[in-house]
């Protein structure tokens, strides 16, 4: 029996390997074809990103970023866990970064203090953003996916209205940005400064004990486990004396909070302050980085990582006078690759386990006098 | 199961961290041994770091691509091209800067207020290089801050409109509300009420914040401007990149509506000739001239430095006449631009 269980989790690992790996060689592929199609040489863009995004400042450029899409993969995926789609994670992390920024801009209190502040006002100032879609889906069944897209738009609008010279904004110099008040430097979080390479976000340990954190909430405690068990049945969940209304209310304001840090290695560690030059979007990548990483926590990590590789590397190639499309089409493949590799080796791994199955009852209907369990 | 689905995910990531580990040490500088070589020879390098939009936009960028083009056939060499992205970060603008003075392009210029902050960096980390940033002031010793007084040039704008509307009712589209497209309503609306103080303006902005698409979206331009032609404005003034394009088409589409365009001569640019007939005048914003006064400092080895603004006195901004659709009113365009020039009008720069 043990020999047995030992024999399908190879499969399965197998099987578990396999899906993103097809789904990044069919996207390579594709790739390819559209760079031949252009007619540039595969090859030499494919060896171009190799050499330039494995040096040690592109290595520093993929952390930076990949700290940014790890937080954003995880709001995602606590909602998928879930069955919840929080598109809202883009006007969640927006706005979160947009009343910290004014917050730290105020603060005078010395940098230990202020910090922690900074960051928890990020992280309710998402929940609670998070929560209004959460409590009308409860109250009121309204879509998740339909209340948070239309939050989003709200979110910038709101931060549109107050980021004007006369409100909380000023203008810079030259006249041509407005921003908020620069965060004091003694609010800066630290930097690792990895010489020629550049400079390393502190904020990446956050981004690693968030990962942490979320592994063991959902894997080891008996709210993950509400929390999963909601996510693949909500009946069989609330038979089980699992009040499903707290649960989804709970994890969307979990979903947001974490949402709300997406935002902080950019005010934090880069910008100081926040402006019209804020990245915009990375909400949606969140989503596209979940899916990739199948809401593992170590899955994430990869797939943010890979996304700040394709990012990096494909600015480069624009230098090298490919076309800067290629980027677009490159994570879009990706994505799709993924969920049909995934689906298409689900459905794999099920016949096999069932032809296994058979085959083991077929071999104990030929022998009934061996009463032998079988696993 | 899912225990050994961690283990793998484990290895892989060690794996990765290895394959990292080795190219440790070398940056992508150290990988491009050809680099930094190039030095004066003939012509010169010149890098354009694009705005969203890109060359193509018939507009803001377009003007700067015309001035390194003058540049590039007067002096000879190359010219370098790299275009923002609307989910660009400030690494990607730092890189995209890095890259083109790491490559031994010289001078660099950043078109458009965007590369303000990765110019600062960058441009300290090479001091060696020219830089020239458009629309923003950059404080560095290598640095040429090229920067026009939108709002006088948009003040005649104005009274043009307020002179050629017939349903006393004019528009404005701006891109996005940023403070510099806000020099270009103030300018406009002030030209349009010292003109004829009883003219109602409509204004709208595309996007907001940092959400730039409203720079580079026809569609919403075109669905603006047919919801100001459809309440009355005759006259439509559209300072958004390339969604000026939409808006030009929709008021193309109306008899006896006038189109303004921005930036370029748009009455001149062949992807608008369909609509030419509706370019009243356009609002030339002389980034061509910025530049190429930029570029050509350097290739003759004084490069600009410090904060250039031009002007309406220099003709760094002006209204286009092609079409001569505004020769009836030239007079007092005239008259106008004097009182600008002489300081009697002062034009406000926020709405």
């Amino acid at each position: 029996m043990k020999k047995l269980t030992s024999r399908i989790d190879k499969e399965r690992l197998l099987l578990g390997i396999a899906a993103p790996l097809l789904a990044v060689v069919a996207a390579l592929v594709v790739t390819a074809l559209v760079i031949l199609a252009t007619g540039k040489n595969p090859g030499a863009a494919f060896s171009d990103m190799t050499t330039y995004g494995f040096a040690s400042d592109s290595q520093v450029y993929i952390l930076n970023k990949a700290t940014t899409y790890y937080l954003a993969g995880v709001a995602v995926a606590i909602g998928f866990r879930m069955n919840l789609f929080n598109i809202g994670v883009d006007g969640q992390y927006r706005l979160a970064a947009f009343m910290a920024a004014v917050l730290g801009g105020a603060l005078t209190v010395p940098g230990w203090i202020a910090i922690p502040l900074i960051i928890l006002c990020a992280m309710a100032t998402g929940a609670l953003w998070a929560a209004i879609a959460g409590v009308l889906k409860v109250t009121r069944g309204v879509s998740e996916v339909i209340a948070t897209i239309m939050l989003n738009s709200i979110a910038t609008a709101i931060i549109g209205y107050l980021l004007q010279p006369d409100r909380l904004g000023e203008l810079q110099q030259g006249g041509t940005l407005v921003s908020t008040k620069p965060l004091p430097s003694s609010s800066h979080f630290f930097n690792i400064d990895t010489g020629p390479a550049g400079v390393l976000d502190g904020f990446i340990i956050v981004a690693v004990v968030v990962g942490l954190a979320y592994w063991f909430v959902l894997g080891r405690t008996r709210f993950g486990f509400d929390l999963r068990t909601v996510g693949q049945s909500e009946s069989a969940a609330s038979a089980s004396g699992v009040s499903v209304k707290k649960m989804i209310a709970t994890s969307m304001i979990i979903s947001g909070a974490v949402a709300g840090l997406i935002g902080m290695p950019t005010l934090l560690n880069e910008s100081h302050q926040y402006d019209n030059s804020f990245p915009a979007g990375i909400g949606f990548t969140g989503i596209a980085i979940a899916l990739l990483g199948r809401n593992n926590p170590i899955g994430i990590a990869l797939g943010a990582l890979l996304w700040g590789f394709l990012e990096r590397t494909t600015n480069h190639l624009e230098f090298e006078g490919y076309d800067k499309e290629i980027l677009g089409v490159i994570q879009g493949v990706i994505v799709l690759c993924v969920v049909i590799a995934y689906e298409v080796v689900r459905r794999y791994g099920l016949k096999r386990q069932q032809q296994k199955v058979g085959a083991e009852l077929a071999a104990q209907a030929a022998a009934p006098t061996n009463k032998q369990e079988v696993a | 199961m899912r225990r050994v689905a961690k283990l793998s995910a484990a290895c892989i990531a060690t794996a990765a961290l290895a394959v990292t580990a080795t190219a440790c040490g070398s940056t992508s500088s150290d990988n491009n041994e050809s680099s930094s070589s190039s030095g004066g020879g003939k012509g010169v390098k010149i890098g354009l770091a694009f705005d969203v939009g890109g060359r193509g936009d018939r507009s803001f960028n377009d003007s700067a691509a015309r001035g390194a083009d003058k540049a590039k056939k007067e002096f000879g060499g190359e010219i370098k091209e790299l275009t923002a992205k609307t989910s660009d970060t400030e690494a990607d603008r730092e890189q995209r800067l890095s890259d083109l003075a790491e490559a031994g392009y010289n001078p660099v210029v950043g078109v458009g207020y965007a590369y303000a902050a990765s110019m600062t960096k960058v441009a300290a980390k090479y001091p060696k290089t020219s830089f020239g940033i458009v629309d923003s002031v950059v404080d560095g010793k290598n640095v040429d801050s090229i920067t026009f007084t939108e709002e006088q040039g948009s003040y005649l704008a104005g009274v043009a409109a307020a002179l050629k509307s017939k349903s006393k009712h004019v528009g404005f589209i701006g891109g996005v509300d940023v403070p510099l497209i806000k020099k270009f309503e103030a300018g406009y609306v002030q030209g349009v009420k010292d003109t004829n103080p009883k003219i109602k303006v409509d204004t709208q902005y595309l996007s907001h914040g940092s959400d730039t698409s409203g720079f580079a979206s026809p569609d919403k331009g075109k669905e603006a401007a047919q919801g100001m032609l459809d309440n009355g404005a005759d006259v439509i003034y559209t300072a958004a990149g390339s969604s000026g394009n939409g808006a030009i088409e929709a008021v193309a589409g109306k008899k006896g509506a006038w189109a303004i365009g921005v930036d370029s001569d748009q009455y001149n640019i062949p992807g608008l000739s369909k609509y030419k007939s509706a370019i009243l005048t356009s609002m030339v914003k002389n980034v061509d001239v910025g530049v190429y006064d930029f570029v050509k400092s350097v290739h003759d080895g004084k490069p600009l430095t410090g904060t250039n603004s031009y002007s309406l006195a220099k003709d760094g901004v002006s209204l286009a006449t092609s079409g001569g659709f505004i020769d009836d009113v030239q007079a007092k365009l005239d008259a106008a631009k004097k009182k600008i020039t002489d300081g009697s009008i002062k034009v406000k720069t926020t709405p």
